[in-house]
C-alpha cells in the first residue's frame, strides 16, 4: 500500500487555491493540480535544472522558475498572464534564432516540444534575428544521430544519462554562445557506451538526439502534438497520475 | 607521450588524485606543458576515476585553459574599456609588429601567445597585461619592444625588470611593479592595526556572541550585494551540516574593480583574520580564499602570510590557546572566468568544476561548498568584520548612513587625475568623490563596474550606498572626449564572452543586445530598436537565472535611462518611426473585418483606426 498523501502545503497559482506536498516544485505541484506551466528543460524523472527559464513565474512578485523552486505554504504564484507569457514567447524565440530550427524538414516535428511550446505561445515568427551558426552533425553512432543544430542545452539527455543510465555519455563543455553538450569520447557519439534503448536517447525535447531507421514511423498529422496542444494532457489530468 | 602521462600521474598524485582539486590539476598541467591536450584528459579523467567529458567541461571552460599549444610566453593584453581609452591600441599594434602574429595567434618558434583578457585589476594604471603570472602595467610601445627583446634573448621572465611598484609590492615574494595608488585610507580596512587583537577579542566571545555584535554593527557584503553579513552567520551557523566552510570571494572580476587587490597586497592578515573570526562564529574549521587567476602573481606572498599566522598559532589547532579550536585556510587559485566571482559559480570552481552558478534555494548557508552550509564574504568584509570586533558594533555604525554603515572602499579608474583606491564612509556624493579624485568635465560615472549602472551629471548629487548608488567598488570616470554608447559596447562584449552559458536569457540575450547596440554605432537602427534593447533587457533581467544575467542587460538600460539622447541622436534619417508612412494596424482593419476576428499580430484587442 502506498503512502497516504500528504498534500499539507497550501499556496495559489493564479488566484486558484493548490495544494502540494512539502519538497514538491511549482512546476510538479501545479501539474498534479492540472495547470500546465509551459517548461522545456524540466522533464518528469530527472532532477530539477532550470536553464530554459521558459516556466518563469512570479513568487510573490518575484521572478522564479517554477521547475527549481519549491513550494512554501502561502506563496502567491502568477503564471498565464499577458507578460508572463510574453517572455515565455521572447525566451522561445531566442531558442529559435539561436540554432537552426528547420521544422518543415525535421523528423521531430509534431512531436517536438519546442515547436508545441512555440505554438501553445501563439508565437508566428521571432522577434528576433536568426543567428544561422554553423553546428555538426554527428553521425558517427550506428543507432543514434546528433543534430546540434537544434539542440537547445536543456540539458536532458545530460541528466537521463546520469541519473537514470548511470552513464556520462554527455556533459556540457565550454562557455557562453560556445557551450554545447559534449561526449564522454574524443572520437564522436560513436566511441561513448551510449545505446540506442538508452533513457538519454528519448529525453531530448527537440530534434538533436535521432534514432536511425525509424524515421517518420508515424506519419506528420498523427503526432503527439498535432492534434492538441503541449500541456492539454496536464489540463485534462491524464497526466497526474503518472506525474506522481 | 609516456613523458607526458608520468608528468599528468605527478600532478594528479600530488593533489591525492582528488576530483575537487580538478582546478590546480588543470592549472599545472596547463603549465607544464602549455595546453590540455586530449590525451590529458584521458590520463586525468583515469587518475581522478572520473569521465572524460566530466574533466573537458572544466578544462574547457576557463580562459587561461587551452587544448592547442600555447607560446612558453602568454602575453594578455587587457582589453577593458579604461584600457581601450588609455593606448591600449597601440600596445597591441606594437606586439602585432614586434612579433608578426595577430591576436589568438602563437609564434611559430612556439615561444609567443598573444590574447587579449578583460580587466585584470590593474585599471588605475592602464594600459596594462599579463604575462603568464607577470603583471606589467602602465605599458608604453617602448617596453612592448624591450618585453619582446627580453623574452626572446634570455627566454627568462626574470630578466624583464621594470621599477618595482610600492608597498608590498616590492615584497621578495611579489616583485611586482604595480602600484597601490592607495591615495585614500578609511578607518576600517587600511587603518593601522595589530594582526591577532581581533581574533583574541573574538575567542575571548561565545561565537553567539560574535554573531550578534556583527548584526548589532549593521554590516552589508562588501561585493556589491549587500547583504546582511552577521544574517549570513547565523544562517550558516544554524544549518545542519558535517562540515562547514568559510570562503572569501576574492574572484575580483568586475570591470574597473581592484581595490581586493590591494587589500590583499598590504591588508592580508586582516582578510585572514576576518575568516579565522568567522569560522569561530559559525563552527567552521576550514577556510578557502578563491583568487582569480590574473592575482596568481600574489599567490606566494599570500601563502607566506598564512605559513606565519600558522607559525604564530593564529591558524592550526589551538588558535590562541583556545582549546579545541582549529581553522585553516587555503588559497583555490581561478582561471579566468567573471562569472566565478558569482558565489555558487565561485563554489562550483572550488569544488574543480565548471564554473556554472548553481540552483538556488538551496542558498550557499544551507549547501554550499561541497553540499555543506558555507559562509561566502568579500575580502573587505572580512576586513570589516575583524575590526568590528576590535572596536564594537558601535564604532562601526557611527560611519556612514543608517543602511549603509561603515566605510567603503572604491576603486576609482579613467578620466581623473588621482585614479586609485579611496577609503571613505558611505554616504558620500558622486560629485563630492569626482572632486577627491581630480576629475573635471566629467560627463558620465559608470557605479559598480559592467553590471552596474551609468550615471550622467543630472545625478551627480546620489550618494554612494546601498540604498542609492550600490557599488561593489568600481568607479569609472569617463570626460567629454569619451561615447556613452562606446562604453555601453565594450560592456556588452565583454557580457558575451563572460555568460557561462546555462540559461537562454543570458546565453542568448546578451547576444542579441549586442547586435542591436551595433546598429546604432552604425547609425542603421530604428526607432523601435530602443524598445527592443529595452524590452530584451528587461526579459533579462527578470528570466535570467544568477546575478551575471540578471545584470548583464545594464550597460544597455542604464545608458538608455541617462543617455536616451546619444541612442536618439544615432538613428537613421527617418528611422524615428518604423516605416513611418505605413501604419500596419490600420492596414489590416479591412482583413480584420472579413475574417471577423482580431489580428493574432496584436494581441485579441480588434484594432482601433485612429482618425
Amino acid at each position: 500500500m502506498s503512502e497516504p498523501e500528504r498534500k499539507d502545503v497550501g499556496f495559489t497559482i493564479d488566484g486558484n487555491e493548490v495544494a502540494g506536498e512539502q519538497g514538491q516544485t511549482i512546476l510538479q505541484a501545479a501539474a498534479l493540480a492540472n495547470i500546465y506551466i509551459p517548461h522545456l528543460c524540466a522533464m518528469r524523472g530527472l532532477s530539477p535544472w532550470g536553464s530554459c527559464r521558459v516556466c518563469t513565474v512570479l513568487v510573490n512578485g518575484r521572478p522564479q522558475a517554477a521547475c527549481t523552486m519549491p513550494i512554501s505554504e502561502g506563496m502567491v504564484v502568477e503564471n498565464d498572464t499577458a507578460d508572463l507569457n510574453d517572455l515565455r514567447s521572447s525566451l522561445v524565440e531566442m531558442l529559435f534564432v539561436e540554432g537552426n530550427h528547420y521544422c518543415m524538414f525535421c523528423e521531430k516535428s509534431g512531436n517536438c516540444e519546442l515547436q508545441a511550446v512555440a505554438y501553445r505561445l501563439g508565437i508566428l515568427s521571432p522577434r528576433h534575428p536568426y543567428m544561422f551558426p554553423v553546428r555538426q552533425v554527428d553521425g558517427s553512432h550506428p543507432d543514434v544521430m546528433l543534430d546540434y543544430n537544434r539542440c537547445i542545452l536543456c540539458a536532458r539527455c545530460i541528466r537521463a544519462s546520469q541519473e537514470l543510465d548511470g552513464k556520462h555519455v554527455f556533459q556540457f563543455i565550454k562557455r557562453g554562445a560556445n557551450k554545447r553538450v559534449g561526449l564522454n569520447s574524443a572520437n564522436g557519439a560513436g566511441a561513448t557506451n551510449l545505446v540506442v534503448d538508452d533513457k538519454a536517447a528519448e529525453a531530448c525535447p527537440v530534434g538533436c538526439i535521432i534514432k536511425k531507421r525509424v524515421g517518420f514511423a508515424v506519419p506528420v498529422g498523427q503526432r503527439l502534438y498535432d492534434k492538441k496542444p503541449i500541456g492539454s494532457e496536464i489540463e485534462s489530468g491524464r497526466a497526474a497520475t503518472s506525474m506522481r | 607521450m609516456a613523458d607526458n602521462s608520468s608528468v599528468v600521474r605527478q600532478i594528479c598524485g600530488k593533489l591525492g588524485n582528488d576530483k575537487n582539486r580538478l582546478m590546480d590539476i588543470l592549472l599545472s598541467v596547463q603549465a607544464q606543458s602549455g595546453c590540455i591536450a586530449s590525451e590529458a584528459l584521458d590520463e586525468i579523467a583515469q587518475f581522478l576515476s572520473m569521465s572524460r567529458v566530466e574533466v573537458e567541461s572544466a578544462a574547457t571552460f576557463y580562459a587561461f585553459f587551452s587544448e592547442e599549444r600555447r607560446g612558453r610566453f602568454v602575453i594578455r593584453l587587457c582589453n577593458d574599456v579604461i584600457d581601450q581609452f588609455h593606448g591600449m591600441d597601440r600596445i597591441a599594434a606594437a606586439f602585432r609588429a614586434e612579433l608578426g602574429i595577430e591576436f589568438g595567434q602563437t609564434t611559430p618558434d612556439g615561444l609567443f601567445s598573444l590574447e587579449y583578457t578583460p580587466c585584470i585589476g590593474m585599471s588605475d594604471q592602464a594600459p596594462a597585461l599579463l604575462i603568464n603570472h607577470k603583471v606589467v602595467t602602465r605599458v608604453s610601445t617602448d617596453m612592448v619592444h624591450e618585453i619582446v627583446q627580453t623574452l626572446r634573448t634570455t627566454k627568462d621572465l626574470g630578466q624583464i625588470k621594470f621599477p618595482l611598484g610600492d608597498g608590498n609590492n616590492s615584497h621578495p615574494l611579489v616583485r611586482a611593479m604595480v602600484l597601490n595608488n592607495l591615495r585614500q585610507r578609511g578607518a576600517v580596512v587600511f587603518a593601522p592595526t595589530t594582526p591577532a587583537v581581533a581574533l583574541q577579542r573574538a575567542l575571548s566571545e561565545q561565537p553567539v556572541e560574535i554573531i550578534k555584535i556583527v548584526k548589532a554593527s549593521r554590516l552589508r557584503g562588501r561585493g556589491g550585494a549587500g547583504f546582511p553579513t552577521g544574517m549570513k552567520w547565523e544562517f550558516t551557523r544554524a544549518a545542519e551540516g558535517a562540515r562547514k566552510f568559510i570562503v572569501c570571494n576574492a574572484d575580483e572580476g568586475e570591470p574597473g574593480t581592484f581595490k581586493d587587490r590591494v587589500i590583499l597586497t598590504e591588508a592580508a592578515d586582516l582578510v585572514f583574520e576576518g575568516m579565522t573570526i568567522a569560522g569561530y562564529a559559525i563552527g567552521a574549521s576550514e577556510g578557502i580564499v578563491y583568487l582569480r587567476g590574473e592575482y596568481a602573481y600574489l599567490l606566494p606572498f599570500l601563502d607566506d602570510v598564512l605559513a606565519r599566522r600558522r607559525a604564530a598559532g593564529l591558524l592550526g589547532r589551538d588558535i590562541l590557546g583556545k582549546t579545541g579550536f582549529r581553522f585553516d585556510i587555503r588559497i583555490q587559485l581561478g582561471a579566468g572566468a567573471y562569472v566565478c566571482g558569482e558565489e555558487t559559480a565561485l563554489l562550483s570552481s572550488c569544488e574543480g568544476k565548471a564554473g556554472d552558478p548553481k540552483t538556488r534555494p538551496p542558498f550557499p548557508a544551507q549547501k554550499g561548498y561541497l553540499g555543506m552550509p558555507t559562509v561566502i564574504n568579500n575580502v573587505e568584509t572580512y576586513c570589516a568584520a575583524a575590526r568590528i570586533i576590535e572596536n564594537g558594533p558601535g564604532w562601526f555604525t557611527s560611519m556612514g548612513t543608517q543602511g549603509s554603515a561603515g566605510t567603503k572602499v572604491f576603486s576609482v579608474s579613467g578620466d581623473c587625475g588621482q585614479p586609485g583606491i579611496y577609503e571613505l564612509p558611505f554616504g558620500i556624493t558622486v560629485s563630492e568623490l569626482l572632486a577627491r579624485v581630480g576629475a573635471t568635465d566629467t560627463v558620465a560615472v559608470q557605479v559598480g563596474g559592467a553590471a552596474g549602472r551609468m550615471v550622467g551629471p543630472a545625478e551627480f548629487g546620489r550618494k554612494f550606498c546601498y540604498d542609492d548608488l550600490a557599488t561593489g567598488g568600481s568607479v569609472m570616470v569617463f570626460g567629454p572626449q569619451r561615447d556613452v554608447l562606446g562604453v555601453a559596447h565594450s560592456f556588452m562584449e565583454f557580457f558575451v564572452d563572460e555568460s557561462c552559458g546555462y540559461c537562454t536569457p543570458c546565453r542568448v540575450g546578451t547576444r542579441l543586445l549586442l547586435e542591436r547596440l551595433r546598429r546604432f554605432l552604425a547609425g542603421t537602427a530604428d526607432g523601435v530598436d530602443i524598445d527592443y534593447l529595452e524590452k530584451t533587457g528587461k526579459t533579462m533581467k527578470t528570466a535570467s537565472r544568477c546575478g551575471l544575467g540578471q545584470t548583464a542587460a545594464n550597460p544597455v538600460l542604464s545608458t538608455i535611462q541617462s543617455f536616451r539622447q546619444e541612442y536618439e541622436r544615432r538613428l537613421k534619417p527617418n528611422g524615428a518611426v518604423f516605416l513611418s508612412s505605413f501604419d500596419p494596424r490600420k492596414a489590416v482593419v479591412t482583413a480584420e473585418g472579413i475574417a471577423g476576428r482580431a489580428s493574432m499580430h496584436f494581441g485579441t484587442q480588434k484594432s482601433e483606426v485612429q482618425s
